[in-house]
């Protein structure tokens, strides 16, 4: 068989989670010459982010593997989705819209805020796993500028000083399910 | 086929059913502007992804503009191509491409061939009226073939379109959204680390600088003004049948002697020609053949005189290995020669003789930096530069090729044949090898040198001929999507091909990602290739075997073809990647 990718460099996601999106992608049925549908992919990726939280590129590489496709083809699609991440995201995903008019409210002082009281940088996740940190291209709620959403949550006309309390609503809501 | 017609700015127009707005106009001379499209009749391919939006056009009767290169012609349909709103918006299209895009044309390399600044050219633009900050991705040179500058991407996917499509390798992808988006190798990696062949075919599609080759040229300047070192150039046969393009003589015009004097007057101590590695190639080569002809095994060989195609076979068919022929490519067997034999002749060591290749080819360029290519003790190439990076120190050196005399090359490895030449064309060195194959075996004289069968530009080429009573089966596939479909096949156990010979760019080294860039790139290609059979054809000596310093080669140094020094210094081995 031509082998269509490099090989994955190393492998540091567990062999259970691995099994496991095997086991699926098994029972796709996929035949090398067959002509992939889009929505097999997709619906194997979805599958693939829910067992491991999100895609890094040693799941993208075993996927891309096993529907005998580049790994490029792979990664456009993933790219294209931003359902789909890259990254690890924690148990709360803050993400701060910077859109224009975010920002021109203070959108970035907002942001520097999460990152002093969070301990990362946009981009990051907290060492705990609880919280992850990004910003975001305009949410099309610009009327309650400058927005910050959390998971499902959205927050509106986030001042700098009003940071504290809501990472504190979120680690008491913690503490309370524990 | 069934027609339909259509007035475009007022002229009626009948065309193909199905055809665009886009080829309609081009019937009758209407020239829209293009960014994205591009369509290469001579592969098939179509990139037609409609992204720029810079072609758009008004259709009566439908409120939004329309891309011209996507929409099909209807019936009575009735299409402006400049009114006011149209111009209004292709104008907005091109400054707002241009309002992220560093305004670096005076430092780019692709300046005067970009696609990009040629619109904003054309169309007048003579400031900014939008500024977004730049992209912030770090230019990727660490193949030190394939050089790319995120920054300078479109997001045409044209070279996505051409790496997935024509040569099926699949590593370029669109990455990011928005103003960030660019075309890259999945997760933004460097291309070292993916499955790149460095064909450079990805280059002679992108219509910016976002794709280039990694330059050698300051490096080459270095090495001619040190008096400490012997400075040798060669030039690959398919140099000479285009670089005249760049001093703006006619497609087709193959001008050897000329650019040896040129080469001369750079200050070059010699000027060889890879052409009498493409003899010593063949030497080995059908020293091969016949081998394995004989003992039936290992077959179908597969030439490995093209770097590009060495590099799929490794990373994508690894079995297969063992069939390719082990001999270097000519660019390597020239380096090898030059810092051994030729080094001894004028009573030099290989560290005081720097090698310096003129290649079509960026994947020449990886294949020199290989580390298994040190036979004579050093890197047996120091530097490849190509058909655009030779024009270029030229005429930096105010050497125009229109006028020069004609130069000879320096003997030894300045000898060639006509079928050193025809390396350069796709099937040229399955034609050489049957040359030289066809006397060896049948011991007597071929009588017509011609195997047009194996000519051309169509994907795969096929042809018989008998040996010793037995018919052998030839093949030449140019475009890595041709060779995959063959290799499947061997794969498979269904190919009965004897010898196979592969190119990893379509039409050959012709088209390598490293000759000078075309618009009308089809009739240029068959205008290079027909250049190279006419110097053939003009050639006094034709087959490899007669090239007179090769023979003295092995006299004086090698022995026989395939002998124990021959395949020391000659012969190479392939890796699993
Ligand atoms: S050099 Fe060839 S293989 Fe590499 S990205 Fe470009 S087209 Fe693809
Ligand atoms: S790298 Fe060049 S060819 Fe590829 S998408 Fe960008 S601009 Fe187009
Ligand atoms: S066909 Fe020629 S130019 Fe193209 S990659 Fe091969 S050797 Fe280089
Ligand atoms: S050329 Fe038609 S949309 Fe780009």
């Amino acid at each position: 068989m031509a082998r269509i990718n490099p090989e994955p460099k190393e492998r540091l996601l567990a062999t259970e989670g691995y099994a496991e999106l095997d086991a699926y992608i098994d029972g796709l049925h996929l035949e090398p010459e067959a002509p992939r549908r889009k929505d097999t992919l997709i619906q194997a990726l979805h599958r693939a982010q829910i067992i491991f939280g999100y895609l890094p590129d040693e799941v993208q590489l075993h996927i891309a593997n096993r529907f005998y496709i580049p790994h490029a083809e792979v990664s456009g699609v993933v790219g294209f989705y931003n359902f789909f991440t890259t990254e690890p995201k924690g148990q709360y995903q803050v993400s701060v819209c910077m859109g224009t008019a975010c920002y021109v409210l203070g959108a970035d002082k907002v942001l520097q805020e999460f990152e002093r009281l969070l301990g990362i940088r946009s981009g990051e996740i907290s060492d705990n796993g609880k919280f992850s940190l990004d910003s975001l291209r305009c949410v099309g709620a610009c009327g309650l500028a400058p927005v910050v959403t959390i998971n499902d949550r959205v927050y509106g006309k986030v001042k700098p000083d009003a940071v504290e309390g809501i990472v504190e609503h979120y680690l008491v809501e913690e503490a309370q399910e524990a | 086929m069934t027609k339909t017609s259509v007035i475009i700015d007022g002229r009626a127009v009948t065309v193909d059913e199905g055809a665009t707005i886009l080829e309609a106009a081009k019937t009758i001379n209407v020239r829209v502007p293009t960014l994205c499209h591009l369509h290469l009749e001579d592969l098939q391919m179509v990139n037609q992804v409609a992204s720029c939006r810079l072609c758009v056009v008004e259709v009566a009767g439908r409120k939004p503009l329309l891309p011209a290169c996507a929409t099909p012609v209807a019936e009575g349909m009735e299409v402006r191509t400049n009114s006011k709103r149209v111009l209004a918006a292709r104008r907005a299209v091109l400054e707002l491409l241009l309002s992220d895009h560093p305004t670096d044309c005076l430092i780019c390399v692709k300046s005067t061939n970009c696609e990009l600044q040629k619109l904003a050219h054309d169309f007048a633009i003579d400031r900014e009226r939008f500024r977004w900050e730049v992209n912030d991705y770090p230019e990727d040179t660490g193949s030190r073939a394939l050089k790319r500058d995120p920054n300078k991407c479109i997001m045409c996917r044209r070279c996505e379109t051409m790496c997935s499509e024509i040569q099926t390798v699949g590593v370029l992808t669109a990455n990011g959204r928005g103003f960030e988006a660019i075309v890259g190798p999945a997760g933004m990696k460097p291309v070292l680390d993916t499955n790149c062949t460095f064909c450079g075919q990805c280059v002679t599609v992108c219509p910016t600088g976002a794709l280039t080759g990694v330059s050698y040229v300051q490096d080459v300047w270095e090495a001619l003004f040190d008096t400490s070192k012997t400075v040798v150039v060669q030039v690959a046969p398919a140099i000479r049948a285009a670089i005249g393009e760049e001093f703006g003589m006619a497609p087709g015009t193959a001008i050897p002697g000329r650019l040896a004097a040129g080469l001369r007057r750079l200050g070059f101590d010699a000027v060889f020609d890879t052409t009498f590695g493409a003899d010593l190639t063949i030497m080995e080569e059908s020293r091969e053949i016949v081998e394995r002809l004989h003992d039936q095994h290992h077959l179908p060989l597969l030439t490995s005189c093209c770097p590009g195609w060495i590099n799929f076979l490794e990373f994508q068919f690894p079995d297969l290995r063992d069939i390719a022929s082990t001999c270097k490519s000519p660019q390597q067997m020239v380096g090898t020669i030059a810092k051994t034999y030729y080094a001894e002749r004028i009573g030099k060591r290989a560290e005081d003789i720097v090698m310096v290749a003129v290649m079509p080819c960026l994947a020449k360029k990886y294949e020199a930096a290989r580390p298994e290519h040190t036979d004579s003790g050093v890197p047996d190439v120091d530097y490849v530069i190509t058909t655009r990076e030779l024009s270029k120190m030229l005429k930096e050196a105010g050497i125009d090729l229109r006028y020069i005399e004609d130069e000879s090359f320096d003997n030894p490895l300045g000898e060639s044949t006509g079928a050193g030449v025809i390396f350069g064309a796709t099937g040229g060195v399955l034609e050489a090898a049957l040359r030289t194959v066809y006397e060896q075996v049948n011991e007597r004289e071929l009588e017509d040198v011609n195997f047009t069968a194996v000519r051309g530009m169509q994907g795969v080429k096929e042809a018989e001929i008998r040996l010793n009573g037995k018919v052998v089966r030839v093949a030449a596939a140019s475009g890595l999507g041709n060779a995959r479909k063959l290799l499947t096949k061997i794969e498979k156990g269904e190919s009965t091909y004897d010898v196979i010979e592969i190119m990893a760019c379509p039409g050959g080294c012709i088209n390598g990602g490293g000759q000078p860039y075309s618009q009308e790139r089809a009739e240029r290609i068959q205008a290079r290739i027909e250049a190279l059979y006419a110097v053939d054809k003009g050639q006094a000596v034709r087959k490899s075997h007669e090239n007179p310093s090769v023979q003295r080669l092995y006299e004086e140094f090698l022995g026989e073809p395939g002998s124990e020094k021959a395949h020391k210094l000659l012969h190479t081995v392939y890796f699993r990647r």
